[in-house]
């Protein structure tokens, strides 16, 4: 029998660019101006300005122009997805290979991070100070970006550690937990005090928090994944939990030989990996719509077909059925596409008389995250359930602003979305704790 | 199939393509091998005094990822003993009959130095002499190489004595350390040389260690200058070989010149060809790839001149020479302007940085309606590849305010995107001759330039 080891199947997919590789992509940039790539990027990172300093030897250069715009750079690197943003858009792509930019940015990010050094210092302090509630990528971003102008920060974060997403929802194939590790100590080496397992509502309160503070920044992320509503629910793995546990605990973490995993968005894709990887022997992608509606991007469908995972759409799961504790079945029905619905999408409609049992061992769901319901508890104002923000990310609370996927009403929820929210939020924060107009931060 | 046959001064080789005398030329067996790979000859790796070699003896300089645009070295002349060498070309030649085996000298600068290494050379059957005045580095500082290719009276002496002796053809190699090669040219053929030859390497530093702040490459802590070589010096090296094709003196003494100088590709063999050089030889491309090159060299050649319909190396020879001409002789109405194709455009913007930054600020960028945009004016907030690539601008060329500078033509990474476009300046023909001979105050006064340009309607803003 084959010994599956965790380290060695879930390990970070792509290696590391080689000094030689790195140089030859880097002096393959045409090195654009005004470029596509830079537009393309949310955070809008100089990309010919860091590549070309990897082509003349200055990667501490490098890293600092990638980190200027997108503190969490590092994790960008490793988890944008490159080919719908900077890649998608790079001159080259049209007849060529686009430059391989995300790999670069690794390259030059790694760079500094292996060897523990720091390319910013905290800013002369203000006196002001911020609370940020939540260390994902938004926080985190908001954060650093505000001691660098000298604020004092402090972060509440309720999980046992910092990072986020990027700590607990990233699979290890695409981001290693030690590298979003190192950007909470990077922040945290500007000064920022990360106080871990602190809640609103549970041990920190939001008077206290408002009153101690000049400002606060929410950046709380999603809420809980939603119930199916289906029969024998409480036999259904969440998919975070089972990335999280193939992360932190990929010992203890137990796969089913025959894996149904219900949604076809980017985390459900993940799910699939994993138990593909740690030894199911069968994997199928459960899907109530069709191919051309599932929301997991292009290249991470196409990875999980390369790894071996079938796919079942117009699909809908009705009851998880189990003996004796558990898992042997998910009845499905299959569905027709109709009119469009509420999302514009076609309306998936049962096919009477067309239930079967896929048989399986275990059930993940993956099947997206509520809205933020601390909003209501708050007393924010929302937008689709969203936290309301005005243009400086500013809540319907005064100094109370907010970003990430807690504000991400309209667009794709991402990483890199997270970072600029938590970046311009903090410029917009320091122009208002800064009496002198025309802050320095823009 | 044109035929690749030269006949330079009477040494006869079936292709134009020889090894300069250089490390690749240092000893028989490398010769024998070249030959067999296709070589048309070989000038043998200068053999004369006794020297003594360094370790580190080659530097290189690199650029944009690409090895050895250019080679620097500070290696002497052989050194390995002259019986050797001398042995080692008898018997190459033997093997070899149809090729050109000629032997590069260089000695102390005495007549009889020179009477005896010419007649031990010519024992040998070689069909030719180089004698090296180019030399830069090293047996220059003992009054040899370029010592004397840089005095043409030292030349045109130690060529006679040669000459004196010699009953082979005997090519003197110049350097392009002067400020001229036609006086030590010159000087050459008045000594009675058979053939020239140019360039020798030039001088060069080729970089500082910014760990050690060492001189590149580093020989015992220290370094100097060198013979600079390579694909880099390919310009300096057609210039100098047109200024002796155009040189009344030269021309009409109808010696040949051997053409080297970064020759890598049949195009540079042709570009060399087409100034004048009848042979070719070829170092650093050899260092850098191995003698296998020859193959594309000679298939390239023979594929180009069947496509220009020439049937001889010789109908080649010297083509483009009429054209070399002086700025003073160039139509000063003359007008191209610069036109970007946007089906080839790939947007880069680096023909509008270039032309912006650094030329004459006559590229607009122009978004779908038409309108003039400034870079970086698109919404912080926008984002995507969607986004950044349907609502990204079109680089024009202003045509009334191109100067038709070429910059940007240059820049474009796409070939064929950026075409120099003749267009009529509405202008009488008239050269800087014939305008200053005409209007000398033109060329002294610069308001009676101003008068004239607006006569002509010359606006330069």
């Amino acid at each position: 029998m084959q010994i599956i080891k965790p380290e060695e199947v879930l390990a970070e997919y792509l290696p590391p660019l080689t000094d030689h590789e790195a140089l030859v992509e880097a002096h393959r940039c045409l090195y654009c101006y005004d470029a596509p790539c830079t537009h393309a990027c949310p955070t809008h990172i100089d990309i010919p300005k860091f590549i070309k300093k990897i082509a003349s030897g200055n990667l501490v250069g490098s890293a600092r122009t990638i980190l200027e715009a997108n503190l969490m750079g590092a994790t960008c690197a490793r988890v944008c997805p490159v080919e719908e943003l900077c890649e998608g858009a790079c001159v080259l792509g049209a007849e060529h290979r686009p430059i391989a930019i995300g790999r670069l940015q690794r390259y030059a990010t790694d760079y500094v991070y292996e060897r523990g050094m720091d390319v910013f210092k905290p800013g002369s302090p203000t006196g002001r100070k911020v609370a940020v509630i939540g260390a994902g990528p938004a926080g985190l971003t908001c954060a650093g970006e505000l001691a660098k102008l000298g604020h004092s920060v402090t972060v509440f974060e309720k999980r046992e550690l910092a990072g986020g997403l990027s700590t607990y929802g990233i699979i290890g194939l695409r981001e290693p937990v030690g590298v979003a590790l190192a950007e909470v100590e990077m922040v945290r080496r500007l000064g920022v005090t990360i106080k871990t397992q602190m809640e609103l509502g549970r041990n920190l309160s939001w008077e206290e928090v408002r009153v101690q503070f000049d400002a606060v920044f929410l950046s709380i992320g999603l809420g809980a994944v939603p119930a199916l509503g289906i029969p024998g629910e409480e036999q259904v793995v969440d998919g975070l939990e089972f990335i999280e546990a193939a992360k932190l605990n990929p010992y203890r973490l137990w796969v089913g030989r025959q894996v149904a995993v219900i949604g076809a968005g980017n985390t459900a894709m993940d799910c699939a990996t994993i138990a593909k990887r740690m030894g199911a022997e069968r994997v199928t992608v459960v899907y109530r719509r069709s191919e051309k509606e599932m929301t997991a991007y292009p290249h991470e469908y196409s990875f999980v077909k390369n790894e071996g995972v079938e796919f079942r759409f117009l699909t809908q799961p009705v009851e998880v059925l189990s003996e004796g504790g558990q898992v042997v079945g998910l009845r499905c029905v299959r569905m027709a596409l109709g009119e469009p619905d509420a999302s514009g999408r076609p309306a998936p409609r049962p096919v009477a008389g067309s239930e079967f049992v896929l048989p399986c061992d275990q059930v993940v769901k993956a099947i997206g995250q509520e809205k933020p319901t601390l909003a209501q508890v708050l007393g924010l104002q929302t937008e689709k359930g969203y936290i309301k923000v005005n243009d400086d990310f500013e809540t319907s609370l005064p100094k109370v602003y907010a970003g990430g996927d807690c504000v991400r009403a309209k667009g794709a929820a991402s990483t890199v979305m997270a970072v600029q929210d938590g970046k311009m939020a903090a410029f917009a924060i320091h122009r208002r704790l800064t009496s002198s107009v025309g802050a320095a931060a823009d | 199939m044109a035929d690749l046959r030269i006949n330079f001064a009477g040494i006869k080789s079936p292709n134009p393509f020889w090894l300069a005398s250089a490390p690749p030329t240092n000893s028989g067996a490398q010769v024998h091998r070249a030959f067999e790979a296709g070589w048309g000859g070989a000038v043998w790796k200068t053999i004369g005094a006794p020297v003594l070699n360094v370790s580190n003896r080659y530097g290189a300089w690199h650029y944009g990822g690409q090895k050895m645009l250019a080679i620097n070295n500070v290696e002497l002349i052989s050194d390995r003993p002259l019986e050797v060498n001398l042995r080692e070309i008898r018997d190459v030649k033997r093997h070899w009959p149809d090729r050109a085996v000629i032997v590069s000298a260089m000695v102390e600068s005495t007549p009889q130095a020179w009477r005896d290494i010419i007649l031990r050379i010519e024992d040998t059957g070689a069909d030719g002499i180089e004698l090296n005045y180019g030399c830069p580095h090293g047996m220059s500082e003992r009054g040899m190489g370029s010592a004397v290719g840089q005095v043409p009276e030292y030349c045109q002496q130690i060529t006679g004595w040669v000459m004196d002796v010699a009953k082979i053809p005997v090519i003197v190699k110049l350097t392009p350390n002067v400020a001229s090669v036609v006086p030590p040219a010159r000087a050459a053929i008045a000594a009675g040389a058979n053939g020239l030859s140019l360039i020798n390497t030039i001088n060069s530093i080729i970089g500082v260690d910014l760990d050690t702040f060492e001189i590149v490459p580093s020989i015992g802590g220290k370094g100097g200058h060198g013979g600079y070589a390579g694909p880099a010096v390919k310009p300096i090296a057609l210039n100098l070989l047109s200024s002796l094709g155009v040189d009344e003196v030269v021309r009409r003494s109808g010696v040949p010149i051997s053409g080297m100088g970064g020759i890598s590709t049949w195009k540079d063999a042709a570009e060399f060809l087409l100034l004048g050089a009848s042979s070719l030889q070829v170092c650093t491309a050899v260092m850098h790839y191995g003698f296998r090159i020859i193959e594309d060299l000679v298939d390239g050649l023979n594929a180009w001149m069947d496509a220009k319909g020439f049937k001889t190396v010789a109908e080649v020879v010297g083509k483009s020479l009429p054209r070399i001409s002086d700025f003073k002789d160039f139509d000063l109405s003359f007008r191209a302007v610069a036109r970007i194709d946007p089906e080839k455009c790939i947007q880069c913007n680096l023909c509008y940085v270039a032309c912006n930054d650094t030329a004459h600020q006559c590229i607009d960028l122009v978004d779908a309606d038409g309108n003039r945009v400034q870079p970086y004016a698109y919404d912080l907030r926008s984002n995507g590849k969607h986004q950044a690539v349907t609502n990204r601008p079109q680089p024009v060329v202003r045509e009334e305010d191109c100067v038709g500078c070429r910059l940007c033509h240059n820049v474009c990474p796409v070939e064929g995107c950026i075409q120099m476009v003749e267009v009529p300046s509405g202008r009488e023909s008239i050269t800087w001759d014939q305008l200053t001979k005409a209007r000398p105050e033109v060329g002294t006064d610069w308001e009676a330039m101003q008068r004239y340009r607006e006569e002509v309607g010359i606006e330069i803003h």
